[in-house]
């Protein structure tokens, strides 16, 4: 059975409810703002990682966790082919989370199924956000 | 073309494109309906099933029970051979005659139902698979939907806050600087634990309630009196 604030409608702003409610997790503390728009999104924070904001969302069948890395014109173009290979060569090691492009930008994103409960996502959110972290160094060479 | 071919496309196409995609003939909508014919369609299968598969029990019962009554009469008609009444076995053969006329058809009806259960089955499986096949291919369709709203809320969030996301290089910067400042915290308190500890050491020593550190020279002596 779902968690009961996994009833649709609600999700996002009961999930941004338990979060503020269970405060800190492994020692990272969250902080959540609803974004306004056609699709309910959370953004939420963890502490000591301001910069790299987690965007939730949640669809029928996932909760969707994406962090922004950098855009397409943080990219040297004659290194472009390189980072995309080592993106996709980074994909397995680096845990519970995957790299993807939205538009022109590349992300990181984790997703957990429907029924996942608070503290699977709150694991989630902190290790997308050190993932999102750790790539970004370990890129660091091909950004402009 | 496959779905997800299609959302590349789309997805290349721009914003424009991907609204079609998802309104227009392979969208959510179209999606949605052949979901709920497909529905429609295996719960209709599955109740003729149901149908089909009691009348093949009601004829293999049937196919059974002639059998039965043949197998019965040809053992009336040993006795009343047995009993040298041949008129009376002639008379019995003729029924086993009706019964096996009779248990040929009832074969034939229960072969056909067999046949169709097999066909409705297979058709119930393939439907099955075909729904799983369109409700993965819609939760690509939404989930990209959902994907570019959300990315569409998050520039126009920022845009109108007139904050931004931070570049790359930014991000990097501060990573790094808390890093450094992570391992100078560390290096702190470990310099610290180090010094404390030694400090009450030395104390310790001068009390002489512990003894001071061994050096080599003290070891070898040691040893040497063991060798002794």
């Amino acid at each position: 059975m779902h968690p009961d604030w996994m009833e649709k409608n609600m999700a996002t702003r009961d999930l941004a409810q338990r979060l503020l409610e269970i405060g800190s997790f492994d020692g990272f503390e969250f902080d959540c703002q609803p974004i306004p728009g056609e699709i309910e999104l959370l953004q939420v924070t963890v502490s000591e990682f301001e910069d790299l904001p987690v965007f939730v969302s949640v669809t029928d069948n996932q909760i969707l966790c994406i962090t922004y890395l950098f855009a397409e014109s943080d990219l040297d173009p004659a290194q472009r082919s390189d980072i995309l290979e080592e993106m996709l060569t980074l994909n397995i090691p680096m845990p519970l989370s995957s790299f993807a492009k939205i538009d022109d930008r590349y992300v990181v994103f984790g997703a957990l199924a429907i029924g996942s409960g608070i503290e699977e996502i709150c694991h989630e959110l902190i290790t997308l956000t050190e993932n999102c972290a750790e790539a970004l160094l370990a890129l660091e060479e091909y950004l402009k | 073309m496959s779905i997800l071919k299609k959302i590349v496309s789309a997805v290349r196409g721009g914003a424009s494109e991907l609204g079609e995609l998802i309104v227009d003939s392979n969208g959510t909508r179209i999606f949605e309906q052949e979901i709920r014919d497909a529905e429609n369609y295996l719960r209709k299968a599955k109740h003729d099933l149901t149908d089909v598969m009691a009348k093949q029990m009601q004829s293999s019962r049937q196919v059974e029970s002639t059998r039965q009554e043949i197998l019965q009469h040809e053992s009336y008609a040993v006795k009343a051979l047995k009993q040298n009444d041949e008129a009376l076995a002639l008379e019995v053969a003729e029924k086993v005659s009706t019964f096996e006329a009779d248990l040929e058809e009832q074969e034939a009806v229960l072969a056909a139902f067999t046949d169709h259960v097999t066909r409705l089955k297979t058709l119930v499986k393939k439907t099955e698979r075909q729904l799983a096949d369109y409700e993965r291919q819609l939760s690509m369709v939404k989930t990209t939907e959902s994907v570019q709203k959300a990315s569409a809320s998050i520039s126009d969030n920022y845009a109108s806050t007139s904050s931004r996301i931070l570049s790359a290089k930014d991000s990097l910067d501060r990573i790094k600087k808390r890093q450094q400042e992570t391992y100078d915290r560390m290096e702190a308190a470990e310099a610290l634990e180090k010094e404390e500890q030694g400090d009450l050491d030395e104390k310790l020593e001068d009390a002489g309630i512990i003894p001071p550190p061994k050096s080599a020279q003290d070891v070898l002596d040691r040893i040497k009196r063991e060798q002794a």
